[in-house]
């Protein structure tokens, strides 16, 4: 779960990370009372799960009412890269003397936490790494064993960062580990991190993704209610489905992360263009179908139906059953084909073949399955 | 031969008496896997269908002589039940549960490697493994897969995907190819078990004459594996990845299934994998086509 920044600054602030005060508001009224509690001048910026905003014009200075006023209404709706801007972060605006990048995340190859920090903040890292590699200060926390102050240390050191700059990134930097680990995230980035004139280190920016797997042992409620889902993901998170909305016009249905990214592939091949990705777990019983086929449903651009199930310790019969069950509960505006296989296949077949018009089509293989789904979308 | 278990394995069941663990518990055990006890600290004592169940681990080890175990207890639980198996004395670690934090996971897997390198982790979030006429641990139904057959090659697989490790091995059974063992790693981020564990396992075992391995987009474990295949492994390999047309930044039902920052695209796995000389299919029946072939060169 990506957080807007504003809350990662509220995520960060938990931790006893500095950042600057500032205030999330919704609409302009709120937006210049923020501005006028704070004090000028302020930065009015655009909260959005997408980089390149300041470029977007989704970052502006205000010296004064007049300005927060006229910004906080330029950006409110605006588009960046598709996304609308729905909340502004008001904040005090720094006195910026320099602009560094940190930031903690997982290595995958490694299996280790990589710490990477940069004297060259404030710009993509990715452009960085490109540019300039050496400019990049790496280190690999084996999570076993932990961050210790002496290697954070020399981790500072090794960046380049100005002296001044030492103990309060040392302090930030520590603090950005238990905040990455404790807090369950899967990346805390700050960029920039800056020094001020005074010598204080702090948090210009927040960029902090979460591991929903964690969110049993932490609240965020508050973080969730903000995410940015299109409808049909909405419909499906309140369902429990994994859902994926895509472009298409095929409706994709079936059983297992990986078959669902392979049923896609295949509409695709065949020429077909898939309109999500639904996953709808190992079991395929007829609850689970008919929420996954009522969401499919409503999606206006659906004008096929592909479901694609592989029946394991849950026999053919099981599934078929479960799907005729399932069409009998949702009234479905598109014709359906069945791909069933597995353990079982035959006596699932059977059942379906009992049931099957246009509207519901059974084929043998997943090849032969797309193809019937992709010529029905057209 | 098959790789890491076989029908001498004796494994504990944490979680033996929850419905999922009671319910592939004894499906493995009709199976034929040495299913020789549970762990609950508070049934111990009692049994589930005739298997004791035991206060911890290291109780079932002492009164079992298990080496195995296969986790079935809830996300929460699965940190303290991996140390609790490594305490007891445990050596393959099964973890099926999905939804493990990856904090969580990155911790307990640097542990082990660390403080107990004799023990191999599998999953979490995985399938487990199967050698097919030996045993079965985990949650693939051994109906789906063949055995090997005298006289004929046999196949090793390793996977990432859940459904995805059923259909390779139903496609294989379509096929009549025999299977060693079949290993599902799981999808996580932090899989206490790699494709090269895998595939190193599968070039030592004198019954595996190929191996179909099956990936998916996300991290670069393919590009690693296929780096493996192409310097230290003289086995033909069949492969298949998922994903080809995902989107950037959407995670694809699996937490490590992801393609981010343009990295971990399945076309830059596919065309590493097919530098190394593997041979890649399209979709799952292609790559089961593929090993006919490549079964029948040998």
């Amino acid at each position: 779960m990506d957080l807007f920044e504003y809350q990662g600054k509220q995520f960060f602030a938990e931790y006893g990370i500095a950042v600057s005060p500032g205030e999330a508001v919704e609409t302009v009224d709120d937006a210049v009372a923020a501005a006028d509690r704070l004090g000028y001048p302020v930065v009015v910026k655009a909260q959005v799960h997408v980089g390149g905003r300041g470029k977007a014009g989704g970052v502006k200075l205000a010296s004064n009412t007049a300005e927060a006023r006229e910004h906080a209404g330029n950006i409110l709706g605006l588009d960046i890269k598709g996304h609308v801007v729905k909340h502004l972060w008001i904040e005090k605006a720094s006195d910026i003397a320099e602009e560094y990048y940190a930031s903690f995340t997982l290595d995958r190859s490694a299996k280790k936490h990589l710490g990477m920090l940069s004297a060259q903040g404030g710009v993509e890292i990715e452009t960085v790494a490109e540019t300039d590699p050496d400019a990049i200060a790496k280190i690999w926390v084996d999570p076993s064993v932990g961050l210790d102050e002496a290697t954070i240390r020399a981790w500072v050191a090794a960046a380049k960062l100005n002296p001044d700059a030492t103990e309060g990134a040392v302090e930030l930097l520590g603090k950005l580990y238990t905040a990455f680990t404790e807090g369950d995230a899967d990346l805390c980035e700050v960029n920039p991190m800056i020094l001020t004139p005074e010598g204080r280190v702090h948090a210009l920016d927040a960029k902090v993704s979460l591991d929903n797997n964690a969110s049993f042992r932490h609240d965020w409620d508050a973080y969730d209610a903000t995410q940015s889902r299109d409808e049909r993901e909405q419909a499906a998170h309140d369902k429990g489905l994994q859902y994926v909305g895509l472009d298409g016009e095929v409706g994709v249905i079936a059983n297992g992360a990986g078959l669902a990214m392979s049923t896609v592939d295949i509409v695709n091949q065949v020429g077909g263009r898939p309109a999500n990705f639904l996953d709808i777990g190992g079991g395929a019983n007829a609850e689970v179908m008919a929420g996954a086929l009522e969401v499919i449903n409503n999606d206006p651009k659906v004008k096929s139906i592909f479901i694609n199930i592989f029946g394991g310790i849950t026999k053919g019969e099981e599934v078929a059953n479960g799907i005729v069950t399932a069409l009998g509960r949702v009234t479905i505006d598109s014709p359906i084909v069945i791909r069933l296989d597995g353990t079982n296949a035959e006596e699932g077949r059977a059942i379906l073949g009992r049931h099957e018009s246009d509207m519901l089509i059974s084929k043998p293989t997943m090849l032969e399955a797309a193809r019937a789904a992709v010529e029905l979308a057209k | 031969m098959s790789i890491f278990v076989d029908e001498n394995t004796k494994v504990v069941y944490q979680g033996l008496t929850g419905s999922q663990g009671r319910f592939y518990g004894l499906r493995n055990r009709d199976y034929g896997t040495r299913v020789v006890a549970g762990t609950n600290p508070k049934k111990a004592g009692t049994d589930v269908d005739g298997i004791p169940v035991y206060a911890d681990v290291a109780d079932a080890v002492a009164a079992t002589g298990a080496t195995a175990s296969c986790i079935f207890i809830p996300a929460p639980g699965v940190k303290s039940a991996v140390m609790e198996a490594v305490a007891g004395g445990i050596t393959f670690i099964v973890v099926i549960t999905e939804g493990v934090p990856a904090q969580d996971e990155a911790w307990f897997f640097n542990e082990v490697r660390n403080n107990h390198p004799e023990v191999r982790i599998l999953g979490p979030n995985c399938p487990g493994i199967i050698s097919p006429g030996k045993a079965n641990i985990g949650i693939t139904s051994g109906d789906i897969a063949l055995a090997p057959i005298e006289g004929k090659p046999s196949v090793g697989i390793v996977s990432r995907s859940g459904t995805l490790t059923y259909q390779a091995l139903y496609e294989l059974k379509l096929q009549g190819i025999g299977v060693t063992t079949c290993v599902g790693i799981g999808g996580d981020p932090v899989p206490g078990t790699s494709f090269i564990d895998c595939l190193e396992a599968f070039e030592a075992d004198a019954e595996t004459k190929a191996v179909m391995m099956i990936g998916e987009i996300g991290g670069s474990a393919e590009e690693e594996a296929a780096e493996f295949i192409a310097t230290k492994m003289t086995k033909p390999v069949s492969s298949y990845i998922a994903g080809v047309t995902a989107p950037p930044g959407k995670k694809m039902g699996h937490a490590g299934a992801i393609v981010s920052g343009g990295k971990g695209t399945a076309a830059a796995k596919m065309d590493a994998l097919r530098a190394a000389g593997v041979k890649v299919g399209h979709n799952p029946t292609e790559a089961g086509e593929l090993m006919v072939e490549i079964i029948k060169g040998l």
